[in-house]
């Protein structure tokens, strides 16, 4: 896009308007056409879009605006400071504080010790950038605005309207059939008033079928046969069920969900599951780790499930009671000392005679989490996804075979015994997967 | 009309249908048989127990011990002690095994540390892309050692949380020997 230079009011007022529009729409135009609209004013020079960006990739770690992070809030900061002091500070804050300069150090004692960064990368056309957003942040897209609002509203109307129909379609329903009874009622009167008589099926004398089934001896026997049988298949069915949690989905004390973390961001299991690479049990994370990302995200903002009811709020008020647990005092940003342990309800539970190792198939056998767990990543409320029985963890074994590659551990006898066997690659079985005493002891 | 006996008998299987529906409820655990072989006699990992005060089979470890094979972290987590480790602390791997340290290493900083860092180290992670976390730093805008890389492992700093939970003493100086080569990549 190229713009013609002239400098008479109408048309700096129109450009001016348009870099304000497409400031709305896309940072990206609005940089392009924003440089020639505002050249002619040094002090206007400073691009607070610019400076949104700058401010994100540098400073959002540790400072929002109106909040206190680890850093403070910077709205206004432009204001409190020297230009020229903030161009030092911000390039070199320690080298400030060590020169004794006294709003350095000023600063220091109330925040230590936490130590701001040094950005040396940052030009002096940067940092103006920077504080013309902190000054005055552009208000948020008001059409992006706009289209999330109306987009949340159509969710919304949908998951309502739904309900709607639903509740309409079962008094439609229910009115349908208190018509029906009317109308049979009524017809039924007017038979009777007409002298109608209703035959009934008890008026003729017939063998009644009990009796008729009772007299044929060969029935009787082929169905006593088939109940029995099929009693029999039932009974199996429900004693093989016993003690098998399939399906199991406990609520828990916080409403985590690993849809949220596992699919939409992505998280690797291992991330808060640390010690299932190393350890037989695969570890719930303590909650340091859970602060490892939500010191920075004390509320949710991505997408809403209105139909169960998962809400931004609903999603933040599950937030705030890590805090709780955790004993973290998001406006002051630090702990309170005072933390509580999650009570988590356990979902995958081998019986006490079954020895498992999460370090054996997730580090030494590679097998990826979702081959036992399912796809935990869709998953917003988590459940038991395979039996765990014994009959499964056999099959996997005759089905899976070793990984040799890069593992010392197994070479020798790999070799060995695919020699015995004939075979190029071991299944775990073969490897000794089935016996007894490999699980049982 | 329907008489009495039909209207008895749905009422009779639709009873049936809502006990059998009723009876599975997937937010309780299934029935045991025998549960005294189901349930550990010992303590199990994270069970309830009356064995300690607060209940827990969980527990911190005992104020001035340490578990055995564990080296204590020489260097405070403060700013005097990030510059001392930031000068003289060397990684104890033998750099004649890099290529295993550093293919460890990947697998566990995109484990860990790519969620933020990016996979590249360039602070393009997908929880800034998704501006879950924003301000993460580029490895090549920032003044770093081998020591001052695993003492940020180790304490965390600012925003970012101690990894010393989640990795041991030799996965933090493998995860460390990385991102020295993702950072001279990125500069070159």
């Amino acid at each position: 896009m190229k713009k013609v230079k002239h400098r008479n009011s109408t048309s700096r007022i129109l450009g001016i308007s348009l870099a304000v529009l497409l400031t709305f729409s896309t940072s990206l135009f609005a940089q392009e056409t924003e440089a020639p609209a505002e050249a002619a004013t040094t002090e206007a020079a400073a691009d607070p879009a610019k400076g949104k960006s700058l401010f994100n990739a540098n400073c959002a770690a540790c400072h929002k605006l109106n909040q206190k992070r680890t850093g403070p809030a910077l709205a206004g900061v432009g204001g409190k400071y020297e230009r020229e002091w903030l161009y030092k500070w911000i390039r070199n804050s320690q080298g400030l504080i060590k020169s004794g300069d006294a709003d350095a150090v000023a600063l220091w004692e109330e925040w230590q010790p936490s130590v701001m960064n040094s950005f040396p990368q940052l030009s002096d056309e940067d940092i103006d950038n920077i504080l013309a957003y902190t000054d005055a942040p552009p208000p948020s897209p008001p059409p992006g605005e706009e289209v999330t609002g109306a987009t949340g509203g159509g969710t919304q109307g949908s998951g309502i309207s739904n309900e709607i129909i639903l509740t309409a379609l079962v008094l439609v329903f229910g009115i349908l059939v208190v018509m029906l009874l009317l109308v049979n009622k009524t017809l039924r009167r007017i038979a009777e008033a007409n002298g109608v008589e209703l035959v009934t099926e008890e008026g003729e004398k017939r063998l009644p079928i009990w009796k008729a089934f009772v007299q044929n001896q060969f029935l009787v026997l082929v169905s006593v046969i088939f109940l029995m049988l099929s009693g029999a298949y039932f009974a199996y069915g429900y004693l093989m069920q016993v003690g098998v949690d399939q399906g199991y989905k406990p609520v828990q004390p916080i409403h985590f969900s690993h849809k949220i973390h596992a699919g939409d961001n992505e998280i690797d299991c291992k991330y808060c599951h640390s010690s299932a690479r190393v350890s037989k049990t695969s570890g719930i994370p303590s909650l340091n780790v859970c602060m490892n990302c939500h010191k920075s995200i004390p509320e949710y903002t991505g997408e809403e499930d209105l139909a169960n009811g998962y809400t931004k709020d609903f999603y933040t008020k599950e937030i705030q009671k890590l805090y709780e647990a955790v004993g973290w005092d998001d406006a002051n940003q630090q702990y309170t000392g005072e933390s509580s342990p999650v009570k988590w309800v356990r979902i995958h539970n081998l019986p006490d005679f079954a020895y498992f190792n999460h370090s054996q198939h997730v580090t030494v056998a590679g097998i990826e989490c979702q081959k036992c767990h399912g796809p935990v990543e869709e998953m917003e409320v988590m459940y038991q996804f395979s039996p765990l029985t014994m009959g499964w963890c056999v099959n996997c074994h005759r089905e899976t075979n070793v990984k040799v590659e890069g593992n010392e551990y197994y070479e020798k006898i790999h070799e060995e015994l695919s020699k015995k066997y004939g075979v190029d690659k071991l299944t775990a079985a073969q490897m000794g997967g089935l016996e007894c005493g490999k699980c049982h002891y | 009309m329907i008489d009495m006996k039909s209207y008895i008998n749905i009422g009779i299987i639709l009873g049936a249908a809502l006990l059998m529906t009723s009876c599975f409820n997937s937010s309780k655990p299934n029935y045991q048989y025998f549960p005294n072989m189901y349930e550990a006699v010992g303590y199990e990992t994270y069970a309830e127990t009356d064995a300690f005060a607060n209940g827990m089979e969980a527990q911190v470890p005992p104020a001035n011990t340490i578990k055995r094979g564990w080296i204590p972290y020489a260097y405070e987590n403060s700013i005097e002690g990030k510059a001392a480790a930031y000068a003289e602390l060397i990684s104890p791997l033998d750099s004649l095994s890099s290529d295993d340290n550093l293919a460890v290493g990947k697998e566990l900083y995109d484990i860990y540390c790519a969620v933020c860092h990016g996979t590249k180290g360039d602070g393009k992670g997908i929880l800034t892309e998704r501006e879950k976390i924003l301000g993460v730093p580029s490895y090549k805008d920032r003044d770093l050692t081998e020591g001052s890389i695993y003492h940020v492992i180790y304490y965390g700093i600012n925003s970012m949380g101690s990894y010393a939970a989640q990795l041991n003493e030799k996965e933090r100086w493998q995860v460390t020997e990385y991102v020295e080569k993702l950072r001279a990549d990125l500069l070159k």
